[in-house]
């Protein structure tokens, strides 16, 4: 998370009675981001400087792995877009040994309510993922993923930025797990739109990508 | 003629660029890029003295003037700098992450509660056990 102070506890109370390990890193955040996850009953893991949302995702994973207990960790963004009822029912498909890797996905029902172009934008980043990695994913970018331990620890990303959603999913392809998508809803609150990616930002991680 | 050229400089960017991009740290990297620089400074104080020496050069290569020449030449160590110095960066990136990747979890309490146990991946040496 990064400056999110005014969200972020009530995100972590929504998770902590269906999950009681949520562990928050903090990307360097100029507020009070971290003390409100941290009163609110997470583990903060704080990143001395803003490094980006792949960096702190990466960073996150590691913390996770330290458990030699751990099953599987769920990335749940901060900024409450996600609902935890999907992320439960992501967890039991993945305990159900259906898949190792369970994603979510936007597009597969008709919950979410999406601006044309967005709807548009990321279709062509889906397609154009399906295209380069032959894994056929409906919404290449969305944050809800359920991940298996055993293919944690083989994902390392390097993209510290936005094109980390890219990265994992090129790294998924190489690994080659059992994958599901499952339909979410992302809510797009005022908050959370005022916060959310600018189309503009589509430019910074076909940059990051290509001239890597 | 021109063409020719063209493709030389083409040419002499792209494998400029990749030498200093492969590799990069090691003292034969460096050592490459201090002669060219040498020799760059060398062309550079050669051109002001005797300007027509390098005319006389950007003719036979079929492009006009000396000065055009010397600009082809900046465009090309230009290309090569802006290349080697984006690898750089990026290295240096990949290193400060890694840093403050470590200093964040070593920092962060242990998943289990026990403070005491080293870390993952930690050396039992940096970290002693308290315990014993």
């Amino acid at each position: 998370m990064f400056n999110e102070a005014t969200v972020v506890g009530e995100v972590i109370q929504g998770l902590l009675p269906s999950f009681p390990y949520v562990v928050c890193v903090d990307d360097g955040s100029d507020d009070d981001s971290a003390a409100v996850a941290r009163a609110a009953g997470a583990v903060v893991v704080e990143h001395p400087f803003n490094l980006g949302q792949g960096a702190a995702l990466q960073t996150g994973f590691e913390y996770a792995l330290q458990d030699p207990g751990l099953e599987a960790v769920i990335t749940f963004d901060a900024d409450s877009q996600h609902r935890v009822e999907d992320a439960v029912a992501m967890l039991e498909r993945l305990r159900s040994g259906e898949a190792d890797v369970i994603l979510g996905s936007r597009f597969l029902d008709s919950r979410t309510k999406i601006s044309p172009l967005k709807r548009l934008v990321l279709r062509t980043a889906a397609v154009q993922s399906s295209l380069s990695t032959g894994l056929e994913l409906t919404d290449a970018h969305n944050g809800l993923r359920v991940i298996g331990s055993a293919v944690l620890k083989r994902l390392h990303l390097t993209q510290n930025r936005m094109a980390h959603a890219s990265e994992l999913i090129q790294q998924l392809a190489q690994i080659k797990p059992r994958i599901v998508e499952h339909p979410v809803e992302i809510v797009y609150t005022e908050y959370s739109k005022s916060k959310g990616q600018s189309l503009l930002n589509g430019v910074n991680i076909l940059a990051d990508l290509f001239f890597r | 003629m021109l063409f020719i050229v063209q493709t030389v400089l083409v040419l002499a960017v792209a494998v400029g660029a990749l030498a200093l991009m492969r590799g990069g740290t090691n003292a034969r990297h460096l050592a490459i890029r201090r002669i060219m620089l040498m020799a760059f400074a060398l062309v550079a104080v050669f051109s002001i003295f005797f300007p027509v020496v390098l005319t006389r050069i950007a003719q036979a290569l079929g492009i006009g003037r000396g000065t055009d020449l010397v600009l082809y030449a900046l465009i090309v160590s230009f290309m090569v700098f802006v290349a080697s110095t984006a690898q750089r960066h990026r290295r240096m990136e990949d290193a400060v992450t890694k840093l403050a990747r470590r200093l964040a979890l070593d920092e962060a309490p242990h998943p289990d509660g026990d403070s005491t146990r080293p870390l993952r991946g930690a050396c039992p040496s940096c970290h002693p056990r308290n315990d014993g």
